[in-house]
């Protein structure tokens, strides 16, 4: 144990890792500002409920039911942590200063579930008035039951009530007395006789001690009543709230992060696609999503040198400005750029290549045009998304996540979901189409820039003509049954206008004004499609914002140790380039590390080993490997050597938990693992 | 020549071609009972490698691989995108693979292969070797007709009646006889598969160290028809239990003792290691230069709020010292080492709140100090802390509440943590909410080498504990308890001195220490003796044990070295 203590000084980053640092945690606020957002919102829902109800129950608690709430948060433990703080805080500033929250492993009984709950009854109350510390410490020690806790709180209320109206607050100023709000953060890990008890106990108390629960759960509401027996459960008087699903709040997340210009930063496909596939299949959890975005972010402006030009645009045409001559080398050398420089003529190429300041002014446009390319980019993402995101069967996914994904991977209208999306959408019913394209065109008035804006304006012509469309129907109706109702024939001409009334209508149906019109409409969008929805890599310059390092995301935040061990000890060759070292799939040379042998020979064991024969085979498998330089030493001392390296060995596969010592039968270790591994 | 059928346990048939003289030498010698193992093994025809076949070529097993395969690509998993991890390397299912049924010789078998191997490529050796025949899949009959074959060769031959019995009726031998032994050996009436099985045994003895002398009938619970049966699965499964529910296992029953070179002390060991140069300096040099590129990244990231776990074969110390070294020559730090057999959570959070905080209180918990640690740092953001952690897997850390105390620390803002995992099940530790307070990132550090001082506090099965290790715990221990109680103990110390060189010393009966302790005004009732007692034994300095008259004898666990050693120290000091 060693330790060090030094003058206290902070390491100094070279300089230029520091403006990328400074960007970084300030993204990464945002970041987290953001998702905060969304819960706070969330709460205020369910909050803004709860508030109303709990009003309502007013008149129930005579009647010895606490009022309780049960919040089901989803199996993403991990985020409730966050959700309840914001909870916290929002019930203090809005219903009462006593809030509480208890998690399981602090009450494994009853005794030090009131413990917790007066002690932190007791902080509460300390923040909200002025600081009495020598009698909190007094306090603490006293014997906790709910009668102690019904006489500190009429104590409490009588003292704060005069204080009340000075203080002008307005939280308790809606409640005479305001009650103690108790949240069980983890109510499913609570054991049943605690909780029981603590309900049966103070619901006698009620009336002195208002209390109601927040219960937090992860897995269904059943839960309730499997802990609580019908006597107790009949105790309370229990609302559901639904907590925002986590897939909604990755929804959200991607929303505001990613499909917006608002940030610079962007993720590839694979990485996006990494990310996503690591919530949905690992651990359904926003936190764990929020800090792989954090880590591409850290990642690309460590790994990425012109990642210095990822941040928003006027910010941007500064540092070009100041761009080195390394750097502008750098950007030569992007495959992306070289493509465009490529496609020009044979002067600017020249003066693209050379000269500084030409190259400075050109990356500036190019960056602007990739600006623009994002925020339009976005906008037809999202109008696309609002007419497939309704089609039967979802050919391109229900989420926009998923749309996001194809359209990032290739031209999306190569792909057959695309093509069959598009059938489907030439199939849509007019009010359907009307209201998609409603949405469409709320999405582009939303943004000012100049070509989108004249789509907009396709789209209420498209809209306008929709209308019409119904008027002039309706005309062509009236107007036609008229002049049929007027006109007298015989039968002949009869049977003949039929016909031909029979044959223009199938020529008509093709050209129904309505059919032509969504014809046209489906066109529009597939044009829009084809314009804007080029994927990243055709953009020059895209490096610059784009993260695609999608294996180095995988190995940090979803690494396999135990493979990487199993690697390391089946085919050293991997790690260590070594020719000596080559083998084929399976085997191992002689001459491998001492490790890996020892390993090797104990694969071919059952569950008990021999400690004296693994000894041998090591020393056959090793004498052989020394044969060629031995002969140096007396073979006695050889051997003597070559068993230390066997117990170094043996003793390394112990620590790494392969086998264990047994006295099942002397000299003897068992096996731990099953396998190959 | 003869030819002798092995039949695999992979179902793998292979022809050895060995020489009647052969089969006659290895006779005679191993009635000889010489050692010749060397030669013995270099007669031998080379076989094909037997390494564990891994099982994907089953039918039902390419379904299962199939779908975790679909899901490593659902997850991203690029093989070929990875070229720095070696978790891309192999994939998933040779790692989660069953292992067949092994038996005893098969390491014997394995080693004597790999010896045989030449230094450079030896897989394309042995493809040219015209003597090797592979019959993919042989009838048993056939199998069978060849061990008769076999018999009859035996018979013929001038080999022992010894042996001769035993080859002919397989079931004959006497457990007495044989070195290899099963708790119950079991009688099996596949008798074909028994000869078969035999005869394997009898080729395979030829590899194995001529001590080995005598088999026993294998356990072999599978009649051939279920072997044939082609289902595979749950075949894999009913192995598993086979192989794990009966206490039955096959193993030689030698011992060390009958070897020469039993335990060797720490020291010994050390220095006979010392004197291996350590094979492939140069690339093990080239990777530890990698990672070391990497340790302004881990700074970087471990500011801005991620925690570093290193993980990877190989002891990962001197690469975290090397990046203390470098980097955090300027910081506050704190070194951990995990492997230390007497580290604690307490003793870490001790360690912060006394030299890191300079807080001289108590605490009346762990959790107590936690919180008031954790306030500390929220409070004061000016102050920062490394933890370096070597080991966060060990023994002693590996508890749920230790890792959550560790986790709390390291989830901290301003305190960083960068710790190293080796354990083959580490991050089994870590349940979700412990992942999302160490936010881990995980780097990939294999560097080969030697667990020198991780594994020198192990108990481990080989090494005699020289007592350094118990003479300091003693030393610890007994500074903490009054000077009576010390007292108390070292008459004990040198009553069991005394008795050195007595063979049938159990101990110091509970009375007659009680005289003597009240001889030497230790104590005056044997209340408080006991009390005493009690707390040695807390301390597992001594150990109780009844006698045959009922009496209560006291011995201290520890070797009579160590105690005189003890006993001089404390004499030394006073």
């Amino acid at each position: 144990m060693a330790t060090s203590s030094v003058s206290k000084g902070c390491f100094v980053f070279k300089p230029n890792f520091k403006k990328r640092k400074i960007s970084v945690p300030q993204l990464q606020e945002e970041l987290n500002k953001n998702l905060f957002d969304s819960l706070i919102e969330f709460l205020r829902k369910s909050y803004s409920g709860f508030q109303k109800s709990s009003r309502d129950w007013g008149c129930q608690i005579k009647l010895r039911e606490i009022p309780t709430a049960a919040l089901i948060l989803g199996v993403n433990v991990t985020d409730h942590d966050l959700t309840f703080r914001s909870l916290t805080e929002a019930l203090q500033n809005n219903v009462s200063p006593y809030v509480v929250s208890l998690q399981a492993k602090d009450c494994p009984d009853m005794k030090h579930f009131l413990q917790k709950l007066v002690s932190q009854l007791m902080d509460c109350c300390v923040d909200e008035e002025t600081k009495e510390g020598s009698i909190q410490v007094a306090q603490k020690k006293t014997h906790c039951s709910m009668d102690s806790l019904s006489s500190w709180y009429t104590n409490v209320t009588r003292k704060t009530d005069p204080k009340m109206p000075r203080k002008k607050r307005t939280s308790s100023s809606q409640w005479q007395s305001p009650p103690v709000v108790l949240i069980l953060k983890d109510m499913e890990s609570f054991t049943t006789k605690v909780l029981q008890d603590f309900i049966i106990i103070s619901s006698q108390h009620l009336h002195e001690f208002p209390l109601i629960l927040i219960f937090g759960i992860a897995t269904s509401p059943i839960i309730i009543h499997r802990l609580l027996p019908h006597a107790v459960s009949s105790l309370l008087c229990i609302e559901l709230f639904q907590s925002l699903s986590c897939k909604e709040h990755l929804t959200t997340v991607l929303d505001k992060l990613l499909l917006t210009t608002q940030f610079p930063f962007k993720l590839s496909e694979k990485v996006l696609q990494i990310l996503t596939n690591i919530f949905l299949y690992h651990d359904f959890s926003i936190q764990n999503f929020i800090k792989g975005l954090q880590f591409s972010l850290l990642e690309h402006f460590y790994s990425q040198p012109l990642s210095v030009l990822c941040c928003n645009l006027p910010e941007a045409k500064r540092r070009i400005n100041f761009l080195s001559d390394n750097q502008c080398e750098n950007i030569r050398r992007l495959p992306s750029f070289r493509r465009y420089v490529e496609k020009q003529a044979s002067e600017k190429q020249v003066a693209l290549l050379t000269n500084e300041r030409f190259l400075k002014e050109e990356i500036q446009s190019l960056l602007e045009n990739l600006h623009v390319y994002h925020s339009n980019y976005f906008l037809v993402l999202r109008c696309l998304h609002q007419f497939t995101s309704s089609l039967p069967k979802y050919p391109l996914g229900r989420q926009i996540r998923e749309l996001y994904c194809t359209c990032l991977e290739k031209n999306i209208w190569d792909s057959e979901e695309y093509v069959s999306a598009l059938q489907l959408l030439r199939m849509l019913a007019k009010d359907e189409l009307m209201t998609i394209l409603q949405k469409c065109f709320k999405i582009f008035k939303s943004t000012s820039e100049k070509q989108l804006g004249s789509t907009a304006k396709r789209i209420e012509e498209f809209l306008a003509q929709f209308q019409n469309l119904d008027e002039a129907k309706e005309e062509e109706d009236t107007s036609g049954s008229l002049s049929k109702g007027l006109q007298k024939t015989d039968l002949y001409h009869l049977q003949k206008s039929l016909l031909e009334m029979k044959e223009l209508r199938r020529t008509n149906k093709k050209q129904t004004r309505f059919e032509v019109l969504r014809e046209k409409v489906v066109n529009f969008i597939d044009s829009l499609v084809r314009e804007y929805l080029l994927p990243p890599e055709t953009q020059p310059l895209h490096e610059v914002v784009y993260f695609t390092a999608a294996h180095t995301l995988r190995e940090h935040l979803n690494a396999a140790p135990r493979i990487a061990l199993h690697t390391a000890l089946n085919n050293p060759y991997y790690y260590l380039k070594n020719e000596a070292l080559k083998s084929e799939e399976g085997c191992i040379p002689n001459v491998a590390p001492d490790i890996c042998i020892a390993y090797k020979l104990h694969l071919e064991c059952s569950r008990l080993i021999n400690l004296v024969d693994w000894s041998e085979a090591f020393a056959t498998v090793v004498t052989a490997a020394e044969k060629t330089d031995a002969d140096s030493a007396t073979s006695e001392e050889r051997n003597e050597i070559i068993h230390a390296r066997f117990i170094r060995a043996v003793s390394e596969l112990e620590l790494l938990g392969f086998i264990k010592p047994t006295k099942q039968k002397t000299d003897h270790v068992a096996r731990l693992t099953w396998g190959g591994c | 020549m003869m030819s002798k059928l092995e039949l695999k346990e992979d179902r793998m048939l292979e022809v050895q071609f060995v020489g009647d003289d052969d089969v006659l030498n290895h006779i005679l010698d191993r009635e000889a009972g010489a050692k010749l193992k060397k030669e013995r093994t270099q007669l031998l025809v080379n076989t094909k490698k037997i390494i564990k076949k891994p099982e994907y070529d089953l039918e039902e097993d390419d379904q299962e691989v199939l779908k975790d395969q679909n899901y490593v690509e659902v997850l991203g998993r690029d093989i070929q995108e990875s070229l720095k991890n070696g978790s891309a390397a192999d994939g998933g299912n040779k790692v989660y693979s069953f292992q067949n049924r092994k038996h005893s010789e098969k390491m014997a078998k394995l080693a004597s292969e790999l010896a045989k191997t030449p230094r450079k490529n030896v897989s394309l050796s042995l493809k040219n070797d015209p003597e090797i025949m592979n019959i993919p899949q042989c009838s048993k009959g056939h199998s069978a007709s060849d061990n008769v074959q076999l018999k009859n060769n035996d018979k013929s031959a001038t080999a022992p009646s010894g042996l001769k019995k035993r080859l002919i009726v397989p079931r004959s031998h006497s457990d007495s006889e044989s070195e290899y032994s099963t708790s119950n050996s079991e009688d099996d009436d596949g008798v074909a598969q028994e000869n078969e099985e035999d005869t394997n045994k009898v080729i395979l003895n030829q590899k194995i160290p001529s001590q080995n002398r005598a088999v026993s009938a294998p356990v072999c619970k599978e009649t051939p028809s279920k072997k044939m049966k082609r289902d595979k699965t749950s075949d894999l499964v009913e192995e598993y239990f086979e192989a794990h529910s009966s206490s039955k296992v096959l193993t030689s029953d030698r011992t060390l003792q009958k070897l020469k070179r039993a335990k060797l002390d720490q020291q010994t060991l050390r220095n006979l290691l010392s004197k291996v140069s350590p094979s492939f300096s140069a690339e093990l040099k080239q990777l530890s230069q990698q990672y070391e590129q990497l340790f302004h990244k881990w700074m970087l990231q471990l500011r801005l709020g991620f925690n570093i776990v290193l993980y990877g074969l190989g002891s990962k110390r001197d690469l975290l010292e090397r990046f203390r070294t470098t980097v955090l020559q300027d910081s506050i730090h704190v070194v951990i080492n995990g492997f230390f057999p007497g580290i604690s959570v307490k003793s870490i959070l001790n360690s912060i709140t006394e030299e890191v905080l300079n807080h001289m209180g108590t605490f009346r918990s762990v959790l107590d100090q936690l919180d008031w640690i954790v306030n500390k740092f929220k409070e004061d953001s000016s102050l920062e802390l490394f933890l370096l952690i070597h080991n966060l897997d060990s023994q002693m850390l590996r508890g749920d509440k230790s890792q959550q105390i560790i986790g709390q620390l390291s989830s901290l803002r301003n305190i960083y943590l960068i710790a190293s995992i080796d354990h083959l099940n580490a991050p089994l530790m870590w349940d979700h909410a412990k992942q999302s307070l160490y936010n881990w990132l995980w780097y990939e550090t294999t560097t080969y080498s030697p667990y020198t001082e991780e594994t020198s506090y192990e108990n481990s099965l080989l090494v005699k504990q020289s007592g350094s290790l118990p003479l300091s715990s003693l030393i610890h221990v007994l500074r903490s308890l009054t000077p009576n109680a010390r007292g108390i103990f070292r008459l004990l110390i040198k009553y069991q001195l005394e008795n050195l060189d007595n063979p049938s010393y159990i101990g110091l009966s509970f009375q007659d220490f009680y005289q003597q302790c009240r001889e030497a005004f230790l104590v005056n009732s044997d209340l408080t003796l006991r009390a005493q007692l009690t707390e040695f034994r807390d301390h597992k300095l001594i150990r109780t044990k009844k006698g045959t008259d009922g009496v209560e004898y006291l011995l201290i666990p520890v070797d009579n070295g160590t105690l005189s050693d003890f006993l001089e120290r404390e004499e030394e000091e006073s």
